[in-house]
């Protein structure tokens, strides 16, 4: 026992003296990797933009990425499960914008905030059933679930286009233009919202059997994890965090567009979780990954309308760092036919 | 007496003709797929033209017609990239910027139409040469590119609008081609229609019938297999974006001819629209399955469904709702029924019919009947212990050579005094059954699952008839031979066969058993001629044939029957059918010749009284398939079995058997050669051999049917 342990000791050695220590582009994780390049751009911004090293841009800068960082943990949560869910900005419209209108009724905060939550997680419940007991894939039960709680909310709950903040709503302007001690209400809810994410992720069983689940689902189902369960409270988690980020957005702007749902927002969503280096193969990534893929395009986003680059401009840089960034990861980690699954878009 | 003998013969006809069966068969065939979609086109269809006054006028089908041409492309698009394996959520971006190029390249380039429609499919194509070199050629999931790949080209377009939309709407093109592709129609059909039919046609043919289209479904269904097989995966991943961004683009300059306008926000949302479309159709989300057909008529579906909605008044939101339902229904549908539809078939796909079975005779050993069991069989020498699996049949040529057929596929020869030299004569592909040799001295082999087969004395195997004639109405198809189990040949050279069951395989036979229904028939095979003719049809598993030794007749066994049967096919009753031997006390397998001009005849198996009352209740073998495993069925016995020996008159004489099954537990086959019987078995490890002291020594099988040569 003792001599196979000594050889292979000495095997690890000469391997290590064979290829001498140094930096391996592989060997770092994918965050550190977005996390230097943010600090990169926005060292060179501080430097060549003017107005970008002040107060309040960052302050801007930080309220503006909040909501997409508040998506964001949803998303991993989910991406993490080897799941996507795509309906997450019809249901932060949708559901949000219900809320304000039923309080604008004379529902009161609390029914009204209530009973928003109460059908965001509804649908996310309806997904996670979809997905898991019926077995359709999740892009295409979210994609479906987002254009039927679209179309539901324009039908049926809403009135118009633009849902506005019921008067006298502190509480709810608060939450998207309030402070706490100089800091942005919304960063802070990203921060508390990331926390959890993380801490589910990271401390709980039911984290770590998103990771297992995600990694290999057959495997874990097999280990007796009861997956189904487990796939309906991520699309619940993700569809409840999206209610709370449409809160912020229409905190933050005194009212809900619904048309955010043809906008490109859920790709920024997506943008930020795969930056980070959650893979969509699912199992790999964390909610760092989230704050430094969040970072980044938060920098790149603010840069970019300092300098007053056209929206579709930006959406090309964006679109190009992305296909980069999914480029990059093809290549530190390569698919092995071998091994790869079947189906995986 | 007369009262039950009505009841019996309700019953019959009650369980004569199933509808079930008939639904169980239908769903097993391939074109049923695209069935439960193209209804749902119809009953849409059928449903607006109602509801909605004018719909079918001509006025409304050309326009909904026009926008079906423009459409039909791109889910013909997106589908060929799904069969793939893939997804292209790019075709609404793609479309735009084609629509967006014509208009460029006609009005203000002021370039012919036939070559501006050329460069715009280029530049289709070079934009779905983007998507598959990255998803290809790079490995990068589908779904993330074509994603990123839809915003890069819209927001290209919004760029290229803002920049030229002023100098193109002052120009304007003008051509008689350009207007007939956007208004024209040839005896009422619109351009774009025509050409999309053009194009379905191809592309069915290239999908379905192409080296291309087959790889592409290949790798759709499993990548991995399709790699070992040595498909270039990779090529082929390439072409279908490049296939996908042409077709797309073609969509695109008929919207252009039609309209007009370089708007931006045309084929918005439509890489949603054309995949619900897509999947409605039925093609499978997971990829290898699809037709362009199904594309189309899914396209049908929702282009409808949308156009409707809209006459109906009803606002963007109801739209969104009804197509994200929509999706979800199909999807779900679709997943569910893929998962579940052979376990459904499972379930009704055994259909068990009345049959009722007359008095069992004593076959106690210590009886006095002929069928007293004895142990004759016990002690018989074993040859080919160990090396042979499954001989069904076996039997001898001229020379005295012993041959027989095994589960692998293998026709063994053992040759020598006694049998010492043992070797692989030849080898089938199928699972060899009933043998015969004919005047020259070939074995005609009935092969399972491929028909009827020779081999010649050099040991080269040859096809003698593998289909017959198609019966009229019938569901399954029966002009293949999917279970020829034995056969014999009449003096004139004609192969008498038969074929147990068109519904079961040489794996799932037994399950025959408890439908009780006619599944088999009687073919002959006219070597003069060449062609196969299906002589008795719904015959309960026949299976042993023997021509009689006068050659007027051919005697076989209907095994879950317990019957042997006599059929004529010479004399003043040729053609005529009769009973010889009814209510066996076993399930009857092989027939041969005996020396003494009688007949041996295996059991496989014994009845028994549970099983012969289940054959008598349908009801209760119903409820058993459905609600018990399978391998908690009632089966008949088919472990324990003899052989006997009858005459031409059908009187049972003597009975040779195995108690308790030691040797020969199951017995399908008995050859007498030369003063010995030869015993095989489906299922056993050996032929035996017993000697018969009363037998002719110099009797061979060959000879007594071609004469000594």
């Amino acid at each position: 026992m003792a001599e196979a342990v000594v050889t292979t000791k000495g095997k690890e050695s000469s391997a290590v003296e064979k290829r001498p220590a140094g930096f391996r582009l592989s060997n770092v994780g994918q965050e550190t990797l977005v996390l230097g390049t943010t600090v990169v751009i926005f060292v060179l911004c501080a430097i060549f933009v003017t107005g970008f090293f002040t107060l309040p841009n960052i302050a801007t800068l930080a309220r503006s990425v909040s909501v997409l960082g508040i998506l964001g943990v949803g998303m991993t949560v989910v991406v993490i499960g080897r799941g996507l869910d795509l309906a997450q900005v019809a249901i932060l419209a949708t559901c949000a914008a219900w809320s304000l209108k039923l309080i604008g009724m004379g529902f009161g905060l609390g029914t009204g905030l209530a009973m928003g939550l109460g059908l965001a997680i509804l649908i996310g419940t309806m997904n996670g059933f979809a997905i898991a007991v019926i077995g359709i894939p999740a892009l295409f039960t979210t994609l479906a679930t987002g254009t039927f709680v679209y179309g539901i909310g324009r039908w049926l709950l809403l009135d118009g286009i633009i849902t506005y903040v019921p008067d006298n709503q502190d509480f709810l302007i608060a939450l998207g233009q309030g402070e706490i001690h100089g800091i942005p209400v919304p960063l802070v809810i990203f921060a508390l919202v990331a926390l959890v994410g993380h801490f589910i992720l990271s401390r709980t069983t039911a984290g770590r059997f998103i990771y297992a689940f995600g990694d290999n689902a057959e495997a874990a189902r097999l280990t007796g994890v009861s997956v189904r369960v487990l796939t309906i409270g991520q699309y619940t988690f993700s569809a409840a965090v999206a209610f709370l980020a449409g809160l912020v957005t229409a905190g933050s702007v005194a009212s809900i567009n619904t048309n955010v749902f043809s906008s490109s927002l859920i790709f920024d969503v997506l943008l930020i979780v795969v930056l980070g280096g959650v893979s969509l193969s699912g199992g790999r990534g964390s909610i760092a990954s989230v704050l430094a893929g969040t970072a980044l395009i938060g920098t790149l986003l603010n840069a970019m309308i300092l300098l007053d680059i056209q929206g579709d401009v930006q959406n090309i840089v964006k679109s190009v760092v992305l296909l980069g960034a999914i480029a990059l990861d093809r290549k530190l980690h390569p698919r092995d036919e071998e091994t790869a699954r079947q189906g995986d878009l | 007496m007369a009262e039950t003998s009505i009841r019996e013969a309700l019953l019959r006809l009650r369980y004569r003709w199933s509808f079930q069966q008939f639904v169980a068969e239908l769903l097993q065939k391939r074109w049923m797929e695209p069935v439960v979609p193209f209804t749902a086109a119809i009953v849409v269809i059928l449903a607006f033209s109602f509801l909605i006054p004018n719909y079918f006028t001509i006025d409304n089908l050309v326009s909904t017609g026009r926008q079906f041409g423009e459409f039909g492309f791109v889910a013909i698009a997106i589908a060929i990239v799904i069969i793939s394996g893939g997804i292209d959520l790019s075709v609404g971006s793609i479309f735009a910027m084609a629509n967006f190029i014509a208009l460029m390249m006609f009005n203000m380039f002021e370039l012919s139409a036939p070559l501006a429609i050329a460069l715009t499919v280029l530049a289709g194509a070079t934009m779905g040469a983007v998507n598959g070199a990255l998803i290809g050629f790079f490995g990068l999931g589908a779904f993330l590119t074509t994603l990123v790949t839809m915003l890069i080209f819209r927001a290209i377009l919004n760029l290229l609008i803002l920049r030229y939309s002023l100098e193109m709407a002052i120009s304007m093109g003008d051509s008689r081609i350009w207007d007939w592709l956007g208004g024209g129609n040839l005896f009422g059909v619109p351009a774009n229609i025509l050409f999309l039919i053009i194009v379905a046609v191809i592309g069915h043919i290239f999908l379905s019938r192409g080296r291309p289209g087959w790889y592409i479904a290949a790798i759709g269904a499993n990548r991995r297999a399709a790699r070992h097989a040595g498909i270039p995966v990779e090529r082929h991943l390439f072409m279908t974006y490049v296939v996908s961004g042409a077709l797309t683009a073609l969509g695109g300059v008929f919207y252009a001819a039609r309209l007009n306008s370089p708007s931006s926000d045309t084929g918005v949302g439509m890489e949603v629209l054309a995949l619900t479309a897509v999947v409605l159709g039925g093609v499978n989300l997971s990829g290898g399955k699809g037709t362009i057909g199904q594309a189309l008529i899914g396209a049908t579906i929702v282009l409808v469904l949308t156009n409707g909605l809209v006459r109906f008044g009803l606002v963007g939101g109801a739209t969104s709702t009804f197509l994200g339902f929509m999706m979800l229904l199909a999807v779900g549908i679709d997943v569910k029924w893929s998962r579940n539809r052979h376990k459904a078939i499972e379930k009704i796909y055994v259909v068990p019919s009345y049959f009722k079975l007359g008095q069992r005779h004593d076959i106690s050993p210590d009886g006095a009947s002929a069928y007293a069991l004895n142990n004759r069989l016990r002690d018989a020498d074993a040859i080919g212990l160990g090396k042979l699996d499954g001989p069904e049949d076996v039997i001898f040529d001229r020379e005295g050579n012993m041959y027989c057929g095994t589960r692998e596929g293998f026709i063994w020869r053992f040759s020598g005094k006694n049998h010492e030299t043992q070797e692989i004569f030849a080898r089938t592909g199928g699972r060899p059954l009933g043998m015969a040799i004919d005047r020259d001295g070939n074995l005609i082999i009935c092969v399972a699952g491929m028909g009827v087969y020779g081999v010649r004395p050099d040991r080269s195997v040859y096809k003698v008839t593998d289909e017959t004639n198609r019966t009229f109405g019938k569901v399954i198809d029966d002009s293949r031979l999917s279970l020829a189990d034995d056969l014999d040949i009449a003096p004139d050279g004609k192969i008498y066969f038969s074929e147990a069951t068109l519904r079961y395989t040489a794996h799932t036979w037994a399950t025959d058993a408890l439908e009780g229904r006619g599944n088999g028939r009687i073919i002959m095979f006219d070597p003069v001629t060449g062609k196969t003719k299906t002589l008795l049809r719904d015959q309960i598993f026949p299976n042993g044939v023997c021509v009689a030794h006068d050659g007027k007749s051919v005697l076989f066994a209907l095994t879950w029957a317990c019957r042997i049967e006599r059929y004529w096919i010479a004399g003043p009753k040729a053609g005529t059918l009769e009973t010889l031997i009814a209510d066996l006390p076993g399930l009857p397998d092989n027939i041969n010749r005996a020396s003494d001009g009688r007949y041996w005849l295996a059991l496989v198996g014994l009845r028994t009284p549970a099983y012969d009352l289940a054959m008598e209740d349908p009801g209760f073998r119903t409820r058993m398939i459905k609600r018990i495993p399978n391998d908690e069925w009632l089966y008949p016995n088919i472990n324990n079995g003899c052989v006997v020996k009858f005459d031409e008159n059908g009187k049972i004489l003597e009975t040779l058997g195995d108690i308790g099954g030691k040797s020969h537990p199951s017995v399908t086959s008995m050859r007498e050669e030369r003063g010995y019987l030869y015993i095989g078995g489906l299922s056993n490890d050996r032929i035996g051999r017993v000697k018969l002291p009363d037998a002719d020594p110099d009797w061979n099988g060959a000879a007594s049917y071609w004469g000594k040569g």
